[in-house]
C-alpha cells in the first residue's frame, strides 16, 4: 500500500463505501459487518464460494437489496438517510447481472435509450447517437433492431453493459456476468470489461474468473459465509493469501 | 321442416331492431371491459401492497363481488338502491354493475401477469434509476399485458355473453330485444337461434381480433420473428 499512499491521500471520497453492513434473511444473517470501498478508478474483484453473500452485498451497494445495519455511500452520499433520491443515485452507477436482465419486449436500441430518456431526459436523437456509439463500441451495431431474445447469452450480455454504459455511470457494478454463459462466449464479454477497466472506469465485479482478477483487478476481496475474509491488492491475493478459507477456495479454482 | 318458419328466420336475421341490440350488446362489453380493466389494474396493484390499508380493501372487494351472482348485484343497483334514495337508469345500472363485477375478476388476472414479470426485470429497470412508477409503466406492465391476453381474451368472449343477464333489469341488449320480438309472431326458436348466431359473430370476430393482438404482441418473443421480417 506505500506506493498508493499518495494518491489515496489526494482522492477525494471513495465512490462506493460500504461501512459495516449486516443483513438478516429472517434469522439467516448473509452479511456479516462488511466494510469495502472503491476509489475513484480503482477495480475490485469479490470472489468466494457460493453462498458466501457476494452477490447479496453487490445488490446492497445500489439498495436492491436494503441493508439492516451499517451504510453504504455513492460518492459520499448515503444511500440510506432518505434525503438522496434513491432512484437518482442508482442512475449514476451501472449494473450488470448475471441473467442480462435486458427488457425482452423493447428492441436492443429501445434497451440503450429508455433509461436516457425517460430518467436522463435527453432528446431521443441524442439518447440514440450514444446507444449507436456504444454498440458500435461493443461490436452490436448490426443487431440494433434485433429484440434480446433473438440473440446469444454474449450479445446479450454485451448490449446489457452498452445499457449500463449509456447513462454515463460514475462506477459499474457487475453481479457475475459470465456465470450464466456457454464457456466459449465469456472472453467475448470479458474483453469489454477488460477494456472498461484499462479506460479506468470505476469497477465493483462479483466473478470466479481469476484470470480477469489476474489482469486488471486492482484488489480482491474474498468473501466466505457472510464475512470479508480478505481485501488485499491483487498480487498478494494470488501469493500468499493470509487465511487458510481464501487458500482453500483457491487451490479449488486454481488447481484445474 | 314442419314447425321451423324460413322466411320468419331471414327476415329476423336482418332485422334491424336486433342487429341494434347486438350493438348495444357489443358496447356493453367494450365499456365494461375497458373501465373493468383499469380499476382492475388499481385493485391488482393494491392487493399486491405490502401495506394492509390497500390490501385489505382490495380483497374484501374481490370477495364480495366474485362471491355473489352478478344478477343479485344487477338488482340491487337497480331496484334496491333507489330504497336508500340512490337512483340509477337501465343503461347506468347495467354499466356499473358489469365493470364492477368483470374488475373484480381481472384485478386476479392482471395479478397474475405482474407476478409473472421476474424480480430481475424488475432490478434492471431500478438500477438504471427508474422510479416505481416508471417501473411499472415502461417494463412490468408491458411484459404483464402480453402475460394477461389469453385470459383477458377469455374474459371478454365471456363478457359478451354475460351482457345478456342486464335483459333481466330490462336492459335493451340483445337477448332483451330478441324477447320483445317474440311477442309479434311467437316464432320463438327462430329467433332465439337468429339471436344464438349474432352471439356467435360476435365471439368469433373477437378471436380474430384476438389472435391479431397475440401476434403482435408476441414478435420480440419469438426467435424467428426478426429473420423472416429481413427476408
Amino acid at each position: 500500500m506505500n506506493a498508493a499512499d499518495g494518491t489515496s491521500a489526494r482522492a477525494t471520497t471513495p465512490v462506493v463505501e460500504i461501512r459495516g453492513v449486516d443483513k438478516w434473511y429472517s434469522t439467516f444473517q448473509v452479511l456479516k459487518g462488511c466494510s469495502l470501498s472503491v476509489a475513484r478508478g480503482e477495480v475490485v474483484v469479490v470472489c468466494g464460494p457460493s453462498g458466501s453473500g457476494k452477490s447479496t452485498l453487490i445488490k446492497c451497494v445500489n439498495a436492491l437489496e436494503p441493508v439492516n445495519t451499517g451504510d453504504v455511500l455513492i460518492e459520499g452520499t448515503s444511500i440510506t438517510d432518505g434525503k438522496a433520491s434513491l432512484s437518482k443515485l442508482r442512475a449514476r452507477v451501472g449494473m450488470v447481472f448475471q441473467h442480462f436482465e435486458l427488457f425482452p419486449h423493447m428492441s436492443v436500441l429501445e434497451n440503450l435509450c429508455i433509461g436516457q430518456e425517460k430518467v436522463l431526459k435527453r432528446k431521443s436523437e441524442e439518447a440514440r447517437d450514444k446507444a449507436m456509439g456504444l454498440l458500435a463500441r461493443v461490436g452490436m451495431t448490426a443487431h440494433a433492431g434485433k429484440y434480446p431474445l433473438q440473440l446469444s447469452g454474449g450479445q446479450q450480455q454485451r448490449i446489457a453493459i452498452a445499457r449500463a454504459l449509456a447513462m454515463d455511470p460514475i462506477a459499474m457494478l457487475f453481479d457475475e456476468p459470465t456465470s450464466a454463459l456457454d464457456p466459449e462466449m465469456i472472453t467475448e464479454v470479458l474483453d469489454v470489461m477488460v477494456s472498461l477497466a484499462q479506460e479506468g472506469m470505476t469497477m465493483m465485479v462479483v466473478t470466479h474468473e481469476m484470470g480477469f482478477a489476474r489482469k486488471v483487478a486492482d484488489r480482491v476481496v474474498f468473501m466466505d459465509r457472510g464475512e470479508i475474509v480478505e481485501d488485499t491488492p491483487k498480487a498478494r491475493f494470488f501469493e500468499d493469501p493470509q487465511s487458510d478459507r481464501a487458500k482453500a477456495f483457491l487451490s479449488k479454482i486454481l488447481s484445474h | 321442416m314442419k314447425g321451423w318458419h324460413w322466411d320468419g328466420f331471414f327476415e329476423y336475421l336482418t332485422n334491424g331492431y336486433l342487429i341494434e341490440g347486438a350493438l348495444v350488446t357489443l358496447g356493453l362489453t367494450v365499456f365494461s371491459i375497458f373501465f373493468g380493466l383499469i380499476l382492475g389494474f388499481v385493485i391488482a396493484v393494491m392487493r399486491m401492497s405490502k401495506y394492509k390499508l390497500l390490501s385489505a380493501p382490495a380483497y374484501f372487494y374481490t370477495w364480495i363481488m366474485r362471491g355473489t351472482p352478478l344478477l343479485v348485484q344487477l338488482i340491487i343497483i337497480y331496484t334496491g338502491l333507489p330504497q336508500l334514495g340512490i337512483k340509477f337508469t337501465v343503461v347506468e345500472s347495467t354499466l356499473i354493475g358489469l365493470t364492477l363485477n368483470e374488475a373484480a375478476y381481472l384485478s386476479e388476472i392482471v395479478r397474475a401477469g405482474i407476478a409473472a414479470v421476474s424480480r430481475g426485470q424488475v432490478n434492471a429497470a431500478r438500477a438504471i434509476g427508474m422510479t416505481p412508477f416508471q417501473v411499472m409503466r415502461y417494463v412490468v406492465a408491458p411484459q404483464a399485458f402480453r402475460i394477461i391476453i389469453p385470459p383477458l381474451g377469455n374474459s371478454v368472449n365471456g363478457v359478451l355473453k354475460t351482457t345478456s343477464i342486464a335483459s333481466i333489469i330490462s336492459m335493451e341488449e340483445l337477448l332483451r330485444r330478441t324477447q320483445v320480438l317474440i311477442q309479434e309472431r311467437f316464432l320463438v326458436l327462430e329467433l332465439f337461434v337468429v339471436a344464438a348466431i349474432y352471439y356467435l359473430i360476435m365471439t368469433t370476430a373477437w378471436e380474430f381480433i384476438q389472435r391479431r393482438i397475440e401476434r403482435r404482441f408476441g414478435r420480440a418473443y419469438d426467435p424467428q420473428a426478426g429473420l423472416v421480417e429481413q427476408r
